[in-house]
């Protein structure tokens, strides 16, 4: 014992850790609710590495690298190859890695969790994302009216669905192409658009500008934008989403562009992952998504940071 | 140089040849979208605050900040004289410069001059100072509106209140962080 120190007693008990305690439970159950609604539903539960060795190309996601590997920024590539292999259902809850993402919604290691499905598009996922986040909602014993930030937000199926394009219209005041080639799109999402979706239904954004979708198939009757939707609640961000491309030469050359655009940017550029890209041309029409398992907590928990839904922030370690 | 990632709240760095203190500071990121840095700061010579909203391609300059020991000399008009304890230089600082401060600059006060690019800027007084009360009034017992305390006036013409025991002529200690009274100084 250090001079000076006294005997441990009840109240020196780390206190940050001890406060998130009704939280970290909420967390465990809805964990323990999302793995009950999968598996009722025939998905299997599956692990791929967290060490890759070669990332999907993003133009605005920096990977953290490990030794001569990198942590993955999400499992996409692997599952991708599972559906390949003749897995049609499958999920997976695993933390994932993104260097520099630090804020009230960021944290640079968090948890995702995916699943694909083969034999459906991105409709079909809006439905059963409806389905998984409504029983999780009912198993929690929370019902189908939660208050996140002073904002109701009532998930009796259908929720809404609005495009991107119309989201501009309706609360950007400027067009989506237009925001897009003068580089406001993402100021315009996140000052004018973001906050007023998902109240007082959920709301699935969708039909994304196909550059910014590079793993998205394109609309068959609008190939500028692409397949692909977020899904918000109450303001918050909780999931991306696609109709997988599963055309490997097309996706070859997305990549190739995605990289060059990280080349442009002064960034790293990455080692083409080339295997996935092999194993694309087995894959069957699928759709798969992303959902941030902390930000769903922080829904359910009324929490505004999402420090408060993790047992330590990067800060206290 | 800093980066975008390195943008927090207290970071201070040069905006068109001015500093400024990041007071808020908020990371966000649509999805798949590129990370946004929004920041409230404030001019550190003007004290006006202005939104700026970065990207992580951006870079900063920091703002070259010094602090200096100087000792305080005295005021003509506006301008309050300082000279620098090391070279023996004197600076002035404007009467707006030095706000709340000159309740407290008595000749020869040590203080910290903040200095960017060599033009000084602001004032940091020590967290308590002793100055001698020049005006007391006697306490009138019983008077319910000042309870128990009641106004003196010190030399450098601020006025607050002490307890009544503290008499004309007396050195008090001032907290200068909050104007307040602290203890009557033993001689």
């Amino acid at each position: 014992m250090l001079p000076g120190s006294r005997n441990s007693t009840h109240s020196d008990r780390p206190r940050e850790p001890a406060r998130k305690k009704p939280t970290l439970w909420l967390r465990a159950r809805m964990l323990q609710a999302i793995r009950r609604f999968f598996s009722e539903k025939g998905y299997l539960e599956v692990h791929t590495p967290y060490l890759i060795p070669a990332p999907a190309p993003e133009p605005h996601i920096e990977v953290i690298k490990a030794g001569t590997a990198y942590l993955h920024t999400s499992p996409e590539l692997c599952m991708k190859r599972l559906l390949s292999a003749g897995y049609a259902r499958i999920f997976q809850i695993c933390p994932c890695f993104r260097q520099g993402e630090r804020g009230t919604r960021h944290l640079p290691e968090f948890m995702l969790l995916e699943w694909y499905r083969a034999g459906i598009d991105y409709r079909g996922l809006m439905d059963e994302c409806e389905e998984m986040i409504l029983s999780v909602s009912k198993e929690l014993g929370m019902g189908e009216e939660i208050e996140y930030q002073s904002k109701g937000v009532l998930l009796q199926r259908p929720w809404h669905r609005l495009s991107v394009a119309e989201a501009f219209d309706t609360y950007a005041g400027v067009p989506m192409e237009k925001a897009l080639e003068s580089g406001i799109f993402d100021e315009m999402m996140v000052d004018k658009i973001e906050p007023r979706l998902g109240t007082p239904k959920p709301t699935f954004l969708y039909d994304y500008p196909a550059s910014l979708a590079a793993l998205a198939r394109l609309k068959k009757d609008n190939p500028d934008v692409a397949e692909r939707f977020e899904l918000y609640m109450g303001g918050l961000e909780i999931a991306n989403a696609f109709s997988e491309l599963k055309d490997p030469r097309e996706q070859k050359a997305r990549f190739h562009a995605e990289r060059e655009k990280r080349r442009v940017l002064g960034k790293p550029v990455y080692p083409m992952p080339e295997k996935f890209l092999r194993d694309l041309e087995h894959m069957p029409k699928s759709a798969g998504i992303a959902l941030g398992v902390d930000r769903l907590v922080m829904f359910f928990a009324n929490a505004t940071c999402i420090d408060d839904v993790v047992s330590f922030a990067p800060e206290e370690l | 140089m800093y980066n975008a990632s390195d943008l927090r709240k207290g970071l201070k760095i040069q905006i068109d040849n001015e500093p400024y203190v990041i007071i808020d500071f908020q990371f966000s990121k649509p999805g798949k979208g590129q990370a946004l840095y929004r920041c409230k700061l404030k001019n550190m010579i003007t004290d006006l605050i202005i939104d700026r909203t970065y990207r992580s391609v951006d870079t900063f300059e920091p703002a070259s900040l010094e602090e200096r020991r100087m000792q305080y000399l005295y005021n003509q008009d506006d301008d309050y004289f300082f000279m620098d304890l090391e070279n023996y230089e004197q600076i002035s600082l404007n009467v707006d410069q030095v706000g709340e401060a000159k309740n407290y600059l008595i000749d020869n006060l040590e203080v910290d001059i903040l200095l960017f690019d060599d033009r000084p800027i602001g004032i940091t007084l020590p967290n308590f100072v002793d100055l001698a009360v020049t005006r007391a009034d006697p306490w009138v017992k019983g008077d319910s509106v000042s309870g128990d305390s009641k106004p003196v006036t010190l030399e450098t013409g601020y006025t607050l209140r002490v307890p009544p025991f503290i008499e004309e002529g007396t050195k008090i200690t001032v907290d200068t962080r909050t104007g307040q009274y602290v203890t009557r100084v033993k001689e």
